[in-house]
């Protein structure tokens, strides 16, 4: 039995006087309810607790049960197909036990005990393992085949029993490992792991393949790699929260983990109907089978909310473990970091800028860091994405968590209002996004798709560039006073903004573009540009160029050339070829 | 047995300290009483083993260390409810002052409310026909939304909501009942008289409940209204299943409200002066709104806010932007030039539009029409900054045909009225309309087949010249 009582309470922060029995960041239960609790300071004279749970109700005096452990997540099979709130609570059983509104003190395993896998046995009686190394395997879901690995703090050892392959539950022992020692670890299905602490790899290998999103403006003008990291900054209604639908749609990673982050409750809602309705172009099957979702809404307890990030990204690297490539959606960053700013508050600690604690840059430094793209314990490689939508207060970017995710990030996609509000879709403005990846992808898009891609991409950047520039002087005099070859530039810059970079999610095709369109897209709209340069300089008029139809023919090829047709577009080429040369002809 | 405490030992702004009191939880109520009889409420906000720290609702005026009887009732804020609450007037901590007497509560709940389990949501689809051609062509309104409008002191917004209310069909009617909860935050007494008039002239009185805090009634207070207001609107759509439509004003008012109470408890400000928590609470008001499985009732939000300065950015409807589903901004120009209301379309939006309109719902052009708008209303913007800086005699022949959209836009669609009732067909028509007085090649984003269909700009020249 606990002798630790309560002493305070101020909203989730409790206290516990003179005791010595806790340790930092150990999981404990608070009250009578059992609520689920942290704690992340300790003295000698007062213990400091983050209870993740509604704390209306409590009273100082009632007890605190320490667990002995720090947070952690439960990984085992059943994690994918589900939705947790942000300390690993199945969502689905907290609605059979309270409801549609979420009661407190739901003690729930985080994984179904009760359902069975087809579990095959990988090793044998006398078979050497060490951390990290696979055992068994079952299908999770029709896409993922789940790997059980020893724990990558496990010492190893030799196998004295395996069970026979067929069906179990998680928590059914299959394996039993004899160490050095003499020690018998005796393995079920299922582990648990500290969601604060990274869980470890063999060797971080350099990242040099692309994470294809089949969006255009971000395979081609600011590429991520998978292992690498992102955010998307943007004011509300610039799309950051569609963006990251699509990108979890389309990306090319085997699985996803979501995680909603301080975000409204319908928005949770469609992706859970959405991409329980939506086809995975690359495997055929309906996306949740590969997605799992962390949803911690901006009104479910704020504590929760800052552990929902570590819970996401602890599920991410078990996969990666596994041998998996995973991407993560965080949306929105910012709000875990506003969570940071409100426990501090409450432990009235020294603020920095904005009120912000002084430790946001090394906490947002943490999370970033814990994406890569791997050798694992067993030998496989696996990446983990992660890609943070940042919510900038009042659209300002140079705002602490904007200013600090830029620091840690390599590719930024920033979202644009004035480009939101002209309903350019995805708005993500070409002239401040970068990506630091595009000299390690060079290799990999040169061998897959065309040996002058990275060619072709920087020409269609310097034409977007000099229109940029340009558009300082068109916007004082208007486009009549330019000579004709910057109107032609202005026009070809036109198709590249609104045939290119525009994408419309809700077209059956232009939803997802791979990446041999992109590149023919870009390729067509770049001979567009030479023919015309070349008949200016031959004397063909500029007005008749400008009208000849091909600019706006070549804004609808988005539309007009299915995705599985790339063969069309040389019926393109050979129209322009033909108009040039009877138009230069004409000229005497 | 009721233990009463008699003193306080600490008072400070609307925070009293009582100590050596036991037993007491973490937001629990307290009634305190007074030597002259009178009684006050006071919620505990902070509590030690011995010592608990109140926040009192109605101000702490008159109150000493020696004058009062505490007595800690056992249990959080709960408002009592029953279908009764419509037609009635509670002050804003749900106390009736229309002297109809107390409600016979068929149920207690507590004001703050509990998350709804996202898998629980029903993802809201059917629209809400307001009859107002800019909100319903360009941000729609969905049942179980929550669409806060953004304006600024002295603009239409009042109107605007009253005129919402009183054309406010819900398409798919199924003879459900529809009522409105009003809940007023700090405002001035005409302001909440004159909903009530309104309501009364359109008849809905009886079908609405408000809940009035106005702006010389305690701030402590303040803080509950929108609470007592949300919990009545719950308990309406899902346990009694109507479609509840729940207006807030003024949550600037409300907002300020708990800066006030934020620093008199000596907390660490954030941006503004404003408790670092604001997004947090902001979003369990916000988020009280939607569809939940099981129940065939919606409740649907429309918090107005007045933009300090006019600033979108301040932290108060910036921190509302990222909660809510969108916003309908009000702009000050098309006010003051007389266009009633003063949509600003650019900037507003409604994020649940693109699901609950279209075929079906409301016309298969729909979503194509609205982003020809948008595209079309951005590049007047561009034609207008352009023509002040060269005149407009210099610009394009493309340009001045958007300059001459936008005025006929602002004039003939923007502006409509407060007595005009559109249907959606009249409004997109309407837009078709417009959309034709531009060249044919200039409408980027519809489709051959539409501008085949709707493009006629004969049509258009006979009705605009």
């Amino acid at each position: 039995m606990t002798t630790d009582k309560i002493y305070s309470i101020n909203g989730p922060v409790v206290t516990v006087r003179d005791s010595v029995s806790f340790s930092m960041q150990e999981m404990v239960y608070v009250g009578n309810k059992r609520l689920i609790a942290e704690v992340i300071r300790v003295s000698a004279k007062e213990t400091t607790i983050q209870v993740y749970e509604g704390t209306t109700g409590l009273k100082p005096g009632e007890p605190v049960f320490g667990t002995g452990a720090p947070m952690s997540a439960l990984l085992g099979p059943g994690i994918l197909d589900n939705m947790y709130d942000g300390i690993e609570r199945p969502l689905k059983k907290l609605e059979e036990i309270s409801g549609a509104f979420i009661g407190d003190g739901a003690e729930v395993s985080s994984l179904d005990t009760q359902k069975k896998y087809n579990v095959t046995m990988t090793v044998k009686t006398g078979d050497k393992l060490s951390a990290g190394d696979i055992y068994c395997t079952c299908p999770e879901t029709a896409l993922i085949v789940h790997k059980c690995m020893l724990s990558p703090l496990s010492r190893g050892g030799e196998v004295i029993w395996t069970a026979e392959d067929g069906g179990y539950t998680v928590n059914d022992v299959v394996c039993k490992v004899k160490d050095e020692l003499g020690r018998v670890e005796e393995l079920t299905l299922c582990q648990r792991w500290p969601i604060r602490t990274p869980r470890p790899c063999a060797q971080r290998l350099p990242m040099s393949r692309p994470l294809i999103t089949g969006q255009r403006v971000i395979d081609t003008i600011a590429p991520i790699a998978k292992g690498g990291t992102a955010a998307i900054p943007g004011g509300f209604g610039t799309g950051k929260t569609m963006t990251q639908h699509q990108l979890a749609k389309w990306c090319d990673a085997d699985i996803i983990v979501y995680i909603g982050c301080g975000e409204r409750g319908n928005e949770m809602t469609q992706v859970l109907e959405e991409f329980a309705e939506l086809i995975d172009p690359h495997t055929n099957r309906p996306l949740t089978d590969r997605t799992t979702m962390i949803a911690n809404t901006s009104n479910m307890p704020v504590a929760a909310r800052e552990a929902s990030i570590y819970t996401g990204i602890t599920l991410a690297e078990y996969y990666r473990d596994m041998g998996y490539h995973i991407a993560i959606m965080a949306d929105s960053t910012s709000r875990w970091a506003e969570a940071l700013r409100e426990i501090s508050g409450r432990l009235e600690e020294m603020p920095a800028e904005e009120g912000f604690p002084a430790y946001l840059p090394s906490r947002i430094s943490e999370f970033y860091e814990r994406a890569g793209y791997v050798k694992t314990l067993n030998g496989k490689e696996g990446s983990v994405t992660i890609i943070g939508a940042v919510s900038p207060q009042g659209s300002d970017f140079s705002e602490p968590v904007t200013q600090n995710t830029k620091r840690f990030v390599r590719c930024f996609w920033a979202l644009d209002k004035a480009l939101a509000y002209a309903r350019h879709y995805p708005a993500i403005n070409w002239m401040s996004s970068y990506s630091e990846y595009t000299d390690e992808l060079a290799g990999y898009y040169s061998a897959n798709v065309s040996a002058d891609f990275m060619e072709v991409r920087q020409q269609i950047s310097n034409i977007l560039a000099t229109e940029n520039s340009l558009m300082e002087i068109v916007k004082l005099m208007g486009t009549d006073v330019l000579p004709d070859d910057q109107k032609l530039l202005i026009e070809t810059a036109r198709v590249v903004r609104v045939g290119f970079l525009q994408q419309n999610a809700y077209h059956k095709d232009d939803t997802y573009v791979p990446l041999e369109k992109q590149y023919l897209m870009m390729k067509t709209i770049l001979e567009y540009y030479e023919l015309s340069k070349q008949a200016l300089a031959k004397g063909v008029d500029a007005g008749k160029i400008m009208s000849n139809g091909f600019s706006e023919k070549l804004i609808k090829i988005k539309y007009d050339i299915p995705n599985d047709k790339p063969e069309l577009f040389e019926q393109y080429s050979r129209q322009m070829a033909e108009w040039y040369s009877s138009a230069a002809s004409e000229v005497v | 047995m009721d233990i009463k405490y008699i003193g306080l030992s600490e008072i400070n702004g609307p925070l009293v300290v009582l100590e050596k009191c036991k037993d007491v939880s973490y937001d629990e109520i307290a009634s305190i009483t007074l030597n002259d009889g009178t009684q006050r409420l006071a919620r505990v906000v902070e509590v030690y083993e011995d010592k608990a720290v109140l926040q009192v609702f109605e101000g702490t005026k008159g109150l000493s260390l020696t004058n009062t009887t505490t007595a800690f009732e056992g249990r959080p804020m709960e408002l009592p409810l029953s279908g009764e609450m419509l037609g009635r007037i509670f002050n804003g901590a749900g106390r009736p002052i229309d002297g109809l007497g107390d409600i016979v509560a068929e149920k207690s709940r507590d004001i703050n409310g509990s998350p709804i389990n996202p898998v629980s949501r029903v993802y809201p689809r059917n629209y809400i026909n307001t009859g107002i051609s800019s909100i319903d062509a360009l941000m729609t309104l969905i049942r179980g939304q929550k669409l806060p409008i953004f304006s600024g002191s002295g603009l239409s917004h009042n109107k605007l909501a009253v005129q919402i209310v009183r054309q406010a069909k819900i398409a798919d009617e199924n003879g459900q009942d529809f009522a409105v909860v009003f809940g007023a935050m700090g405002v001035k007494n005409d302001v909440a008289d004159y909903f009530r008039r309104c309501f009364e002239e359109t008849g809905v009185l009886s079908r609405v409940s408000m809940f009035l805090n106005l702006s010389n009634d305690p701030i402590i207070e303040r803080i509950l209204t929108p609470r007592c207001a949300l919990t009545c609107a719950e308990y309406l759509a899902f346990e009694k299943n109507m479609h509840i439509l729940v207006i807030l004003t003024d949550m600037t008012s409300y907002a300020e409200a708990l800066r006030e109470f934020s620093s008199s408890k000596g907390e660490i400000p954030g941006r503004k002066g404003y408790p670092g928590y604001l997004y947090s609470d902001l979003a369990s008001i916000y988020e009280r709104a939607g569809i939940v499985k099981g129940s065939s009732g919606s409740v649907t939000q429309i918090p107005i806010l007045t933009m300090p300065n006019d600033d979108i950015t301040h932290p108060v409807p910036d921190l509302t932007g990222y909660i809510t589903e969108g916003q309908i901004v009000l702009d000050r120009t098309l006010d003051q030039s007389g266009i009633y209301p003063g949509v600003s379309i650019l900037p507003s939006l409604s994020r649940l539009m693109k699901d609950g309109i279209g075929e079906g719902y409301t016309r298969e052009d729909h979503q194509m029409c609205a982003n020809q708008l948008f595209a079309a209303y951005a590049k007047v913007q561009d034609a207008r900054s352009l023509a002040s800086v060269i005149g407009e005699e210099e610009l394009s022949a493309a340009d001045k045909a958007y300059m001459k959209f936008g005025s006929l836009f602002e004039e003939h669609f923007i502006n409509q009225g407060f007595e005009t009732n559109r249907s959606i067909e009249e409004t997109l028509d309407l837009g078709w309309l417009l959309l034709s007085t531009l060249p044919k090649s200039e409408l980027d984003r519809v489709d051959d087949e539409h501008l085949g269909k709707y493009y006629d700009s004969e049509k258009a020249a006979v009705r605009f010249g």
